[in-house]
């Protein structure tokens, strides 16, 4: 074959193995690997998924943070001010993490519609909220103190 | 006054970067050399004015003149001297001067150090880099002014720095990221003036090269600082998230690593020329998403700053601009540049295609992952996350993909190669990396299929660049002579490709072997893990120059010796109140330790405890030292400095002659 029709199948070769192994790569990545964020107004309607991995973000309600005496099982609530969602996780918390703080938990909802959170992000600095959270406060009209606009 | 001042110099820096970018791009379009020849000197006076404006805002920080906003939003008269310097840019308004200061660094380093270059192309070159320069002065001044003023109603005191940025790591990670980032902007300077010029020939390619060398070490060390601050200052052990940010730093790297290979046959064999001007598009197009999303506050992250839309918007018509612009340039001006050079299946060529092809994906997985949740919320289908495991099921194995051809190409010879050259030369190697691969594990304790495979293809990079060192030396009178004889290039590749193994075996040892452990721990209380005992001695008081604290005291001891003493805080900072967890790590080359505090649990004084074991967890962070000196120890190569000499030896003799 003339060399350069011969390199140009070689490139041509090579890209298709390789976008092919990166596309198949990719799409079953993602298959398992993606969750999607619920406000707890739409937990509370039934919308979310029960078993599968899911985001539930909102302001940790005021007096809701119970702390195992014997374990590092924490329980709180996640609140829009509209639903609450009741939430569960063993480990140590992030330090911003508080009540009356905003915070995303991701992890899996049991038959009871409690959240088995396996992580819990808060905000990290005193002025950031995460977007998600000012989206869902957005949505159920109230601000982060729990007044309705 | 000095706030005013620098805000003065800042614009005035404006008006250098606009004249920098008109004048000597008129001068290179009607070939006028007065217009050409004024580019150095632009440069140098951007470079001042920045500097002055870069000044005043660090004096206003040191001096506490809390009347400027982002002083007293970021700083605080208790804060050390040197985080009140480096509070300059932990604000989004100071670090857009920091960008704008590096920038105008690099755009003076190119006027500097490139006598060899031809007026034309320098003055092309700087031109592109002023262009860069008024996007991002204008982006400071109208929509981030970082000399805005609190007037009337001065506070007393400022809101301090987030706890989390006072740290030594944090002084220098910004500026080295930004060196990185900000110098691929060379690299596409360069790329464009070819492509203006309509020459993309092997001198292109070698004047672009040390500096995309560069760049790239720099954003390699900025990202390994990075991640060292994650594992050490974010409390939890972590080094790498796959955070949207993280991934903004890791995306022109890795394009940038698809550059510097390109490049390199593109300067020794003219291959590739069009490709290699696109890759340079692409790093520098992503440096600039990477500014986009942090800057505009799209995505959650820790580095997410609080956000304005105007600024998001600001930043994505500049990226629409510089992609848009330099695509449609490219789609003029490519075709004109081709290039028909030939080469056989089995040469170091088509080993180069395949880093270029290996990088490219997981430049593009990576940036799919990360820009999936912008899509979906864009068209409505809700706000999807996409989590770690997404990143390592895709990057791992491309990874893993890359290594059996990089060990390859050290030994492999330009243009055609036998695979029968291959064999004699890496037979040996890689049966005793195979053997390596299934002996050292056993070391480690447990057999780890897993770390197995990592040491198996890290030993086959090692031993096939040994291999290849001796066959360069052994032709030589005496071993010196020989080692005298290979060129730091040469060098800068073997330390590179030496980096990226230590990185590939660190990188898998920690993510087997890593042992985590949450507990409650009383004082008196002991714990095992991996065969050290960790004793909670107590915990007491502690107080620093602006925060107080909970001290924790432990006793590290194994098989009956202490060897170390770990005191983890937990932190609350005064001004502001955010507490903040301070690891304890006992540092070695095969294994970190390392203890942080939760929270006070249940009566009785217990505390939350987090004890990590994490083996070999330092080799990847010496691994992207060893990477960035690579990068560094390329550019000492003589063939950069012997041209230098023979281009001012032209460049006299033009004179003599009038041309």
């Amino acid at each position: 074959m003339h060399p350069i029709r011969k390199q140009r199948l070689l490139i041509v070769i090579f890209v298709v193995l390789f976008s092919s192994a990166a596309v198949g790569l990719v799409t079953y990545a993602l298959r398992g690997n993606i969750n999607l964020f619920f406000p707890p107004a739409e937990v509370a309607q039934g919308k979310a998924p029960i078993g599968k991995p899911i985001r539930v973000g909102g302001m940790v309600r005021e007096g809701s943070v119970q702390r195992s005496d014997d374990s590092l099982e924490v329980r709180f609530v996640i609140t829009d001010f509209e639903a609450d969602v009741p939430a569960v996780y063993v480990g140590i918390l992030p330090d911003l993490f508080g009540e009356g703080q905003g915070a995303v938990a991701s992890g899996v909802l049991n038959e009871e519609g409690v959240l088995m959170a396996s992580e819990v992000l808060a905000k990290h600095d005193e002025n950031y909220m995460p977007p998600e959270v000012t989206d869902a406060l957005e949505k159920s009209g109230y601000d982060h103190k729990g007044n309705a606009k | 006054m000095i706030p005013e001042l620098g805000h003065f110099a800042l614009i005035i820096a404006l008006c250098f970067a606009l004249l920098l970018a008109v004048v000597p791009a008129w001068g290179a379009w009607r070939r006028n050399s007065q217009a050409m020849a004024l580019a150095p000197g632009l440069a140098m006076g951007l470079l001042f004015f920045v500097g002055i404006s870069f000044a005043c805002l660090a004096i206003a920080f040191l001096q506490d003149d809390f009347s400027v906003k982002v002083v007293a939003g970021n700083s605080n008269s208790l804060l050390p001297p040197i985080y009140k310097f480096s509070a300059l840019w932990g604000n989004h308004e100071g670090s857009l001067l920091l960008w704008a200061l590096i920038l105008s660094l690099w755009t003076a380093a190119v006027a500097a150090f490139s006598p060899q270059l031809p007026l034309l192309v320098l003055s092309r070159v700087l031109a592109v880099m002023g262009a860069i320069g008024v996007g991002f002065l204008s982006f400071s001044l109208l929509t981030s002014n970082p000399f805005a003023r609190l007037l009337p109603g001065i506070p007393a005191d400022g809101n301090d720095l987030n706890p989390l940025l006072q740290d030594p790591g944090l002084i220098i990670h910004p500026p080295l990221l930004y060196m990185g980032y900000v110098g691929f902007s060379v690299a596409f300077a360069f790329a464009i003036a070819a492509l203006l010029g309509g020459r993309l020939d092997a001198s292109w390619a070698r004047w672009s090269r040390p500096w995309t060398n560069v760049a790239w070490a720099f954003l390699s060390l900025g990202i390994m600082l990075g991640s060292w601050w994650a594992y050490y200052e974010l409390g939890w052990g972590g080094w790498w998230f796959w955070d949207p940010v993280e991934n903004a730093s890791f995306m022109p790297w890795l394009a940038g690593t698809a550059l510097l290979h390109s490049l390199a046959a593109t300067e020794k064999r003219g291959l590739f020329k069009s490709w290699t001007v696109l890759l340079a598009i692409f790093a520098f197009s992503l440096s600039l998403l990477g500014t986009f999303l942090v800057r505009s506050g799209v995505l959650t992250s820790v580095h997410a700053f609080a956000t304005d839309p105007a600024r998001g918007l600001f930043v994505l018509a500049f990226l629409a601009v510089v992609v848009g612009g330099s695509l449609i340039l490219y789609a003029l001006r490519a075709p004109a540049v081709s290039s028909r050079v030939g080469f056989s299946w089995v040469s170091r060529e088509s080993l180069l295609l395949v880093n270029n092809i290996v990088f490219l994906a997981a430049t593009l997985t990576v940036l799919f992952g990360t820009l999936f949740p912008l899509i979906m919320d864009a068209l409505g289908q809700g706000k999807y996350s996409v989590g770690p495991p997404y990143f390592n099921a895709v990057f791992v194995p491309l990874m893993a993909l890359l290594v059996p051809f990089m060990g390859l190409g050290p030994v492999a010879r330009w243009k055609k190669d036998s695979t029968r050259r291959w064999q004699a030369e890496l037979a040996i190697p890689a049966v005793v990396a195979v053997v390596c691969g299934l002996t050292l594990p056993l070391l480690g304790g447990q057999y780890n299929v897993w770390v197995a495979l990592a040491v198996a293809l890290s030993g086959w990079l090692v031993l096939g660049l040994l291999r290849d060192l001796w066959y360069r030396v052994r032709g030589a009178a005496s071993p010196g002579a020989g080692l005298r004889r290979i060129t730091p290039s040469y060098w800068g590749m073997f330390l590179a490709h030496l980096g990226f193994a230590a990185c590939v075996t660190g990188v898998v040892a920690t993510s087997q072997y890593n042992i985590e452990h949450d507990l409650k721990m009383v004082p008196g209380q002991t714990e095992e893990l991996a065969g050290y005992s960790f004793r909670l001695l107590e915990v007491v008081p502690a107080k620093g120059p602006n925060f107080v604290a909970d001290e924790a005291r432990f006793e590290v001891s194994y098989q009956g010796e202490v060897i170390a003493l770990l005191a983890p805080q937990k932190r609350r900072y005064l001004a502001s109140g955010q507490v903040m967890t301070e690891a304890a790590i006992d540092a070695g080359l095969f294994r970190d330790l390392f203890v942080a505090m939760g929270e006070p649990v249940g009566e009785e004084g217990a505390w939350a405890v987090r004890l990590h074991y994490k083996p070999m967890v330092r080799w990847m962070w010496l691994g992207a030292i060893m990477m960035a000196l690579g990068g560094f120890t390329t550019t000492l190569d003589k063939r950069y400095r012997r041209q230098r000499s023979a281009a001012r030896v032209a460049s006299a003799s033009e004179a003599l002659h009038g041309t």
